[in-house]
């Protein structure tokens, strides 16, 4: 298997342990991932709320760069992977924005390029039964809440409902595949507060403490989720919480069972340390 | 919500344009709340969603363009996956955002103005963005210098904030985007 990478601004910062586990997992399962050569950030909320052209030229640059590769391109981050995906539509629904793209980025715009997210990738191209037989260190008694949030599977104008958007249920099959147990909750589709996370710091505090806590009441150990700002919000505003959780990525996770190497390089990044959790169910 | 200020100040042809510039079918709404009910931002603003596609159908522009509302919107659609028309709420919030911008309205929320902007100079510069000067900027310019400093200083400390931008080869070409303006713009 194989496809075009787009890391995004925050897999080289932020979330760089995200970007760490994706290119490891991503190898030890045999999907190569070629990354768009002179990939430019997608806009991101900036974009979209003060220039609606921006909003779609910058992610359009991305899909373009990604066309003479002919794979569909995979992003980590549920805000790039929304964005590109987005500016795709648009291109397709308008004809006359169509032809202003290809005079702008002087190209042929194909359609063959499928925005797809990274969680989409490994819950529907892999294998189970394959991935279950790769599995050298199931995640036995770890017992784990999975959130999607809002963008990896909304609005499903632009996901093509890959997973449902009220109730999604691949990430648990995909959790149990590697041995641990899921529990429900009630907080798989909330919003976390996004890019509130600077300026309203408030807002951001309520939303994500109030999901941090619903894992708590599920009795998880820790929250997994699969985008870089999701998990920077859940991780940084746990301040006062009785019991902290650690907020894992999938990816992380994989890495895990796979019992790949340098992992705790990852986890060091973290702010709530998965390493005790982890080391306490023998997966350290 | 407060409507009953009198005298409202309508403007007849908002609807209209609005509707033209986001795309999307505002007078559909019938008010049945779904995304007030689902929106994560709502409580904090100080008119929900539904409100906002209400009083755009009323021509509330001065109203509209004043509000909260429109600058705590987070776009995570919610409102769009929800709505039994296909109104996305937050693509009439963007709208808003950028008609009121144009038309020279202080936002009514400064500070996420302040750091939208922040992140667009940052692309501008470097192709992505680098939250290190980025930050900082927003930092000064919002006046807001100390939230966070002890979250900001363990990430990085934690290697999460590269001290060097990443620069990207085709910089003038994403630099010309910048230069474009919106087609149909406000």
């Amino acid at each position: 298997m194989k496809y075009a990478y787009y890391p995004g601004c925050t897999l080289h910062s932020t979330a760089i342990e995200y970007g760490w586990s994706t290119e490891a997992v991503c190898e030890a399962l045999d999907m190569e991932l070629v990354e768009l050569e002179d990939w430019n950030c997608c806009g991101a909320s900036s974009a979209h709320a003060l220039d609606h052209r921006l909003a779609l030229t910058l992610p359009t640059r991305d899909l373009m760069q990604a066309q003479p590769l002919g794979l569909d391109l995979v992003m980590p981050c549920a805000a790039c992977y929304s964005r590109i995906a987005a500016a795709d539509d648009r291109i397709r629904a308008d004809d006359a924005w169509r032809e202003e793209m290809e005079i702008e980025f002087q190209a042929k715009y194909t359609g063959e390029v499928k925005p797809r997210t990274l969680l989409d990738v490994l819950a529907n191209d892999l294998d189970i039964q394959e991935l279950q037989h790769k599995v050298k260190q199931p995640l036995r008694g770890l017992r784990t809440v999975d959130y999607y949030g809002c963008l990896l599977i909304r609005p499903p104008e632009l996901t093509q409902r890959w997973d449902d958007p009220e109730h999604p249920v691949l990430m648990n099959r995909l959790l149990e595949a590697l041995g641990a147990e899921p529990v429900a909750w009630s907080y798989v589709v909330e919003c976390c507060g996004a890019s509130l996370a600077l300026n309203r710091a408030d807002v951001v505090t309520r939303l994500s403490a109030r999901i941090v806590e619903g894992a708590n009441e599920a009795g998880a150990d820790c929250i997994v989720c699969a985008c870089p700002l999701c998990q920077a919000n859940l991780d940084s505003r746990q301040k006062g919480l009785e019991r902290k959780v650690p907020v894992l990525y999938i990816t992380e996770l994989l890495g895990v069972a796979l019992n790949l190497p340098n992992r705790t390089k990852w986890f060091a990044k973290h702010l709530v340390d998965p390493r005790p959790l982890l080391r306490a169910k023998g997966l350290g | 919500m407060t409507i009953a200020q009198a005298p409202a100040q309508v403007d007849t042809g908002f609807l209209k344009r609005v509707e033209a510039l986001s795309h999307e079918s505002i007078r559909t709404c019938y008010y049945c709340l779904k995304c007030t009910a689902g929106c994560p931002t709502a409580f904090a603003m100080d008119y929900g969603p539904a409100q906002v596609l209400k009083l755009t159908q009323l021509g509330r522009k001065e109203t509209l363009l004043r509000s909260s509302a429109i600058w705590l919107c987070v776009g995570c659609e919610t409102c769009w996956t929800r709505c039994p028309n296909g109104i996305s709420a937050g693509h009439v919030m963007d709208t808003l955002k950028q008609i009121a911008l144009a038309e020279g309205y202080a936002p009514g929320e400064r500070k996420v103005f302040v750091l939208h902007r922040q992140y667009l100079q940052s692309i501008r510069l470097f192709g992505r963005v680098h939250e290190l000067s980025m930050l900082a900027l927003y930092k000064l310019l919002s006046g807001d210098l100390f939230t966070d400093l002890d979250l900001g200083a363990r990430l990085f400390l934690k290697g999460k904030i590269p001290i060097l931008p990443e620069r990207n080869r085709g910089i003038k070409q994403i630099q010309r985007l910048f230069q474009k303006k919106s087609r149909g713009s406000p």
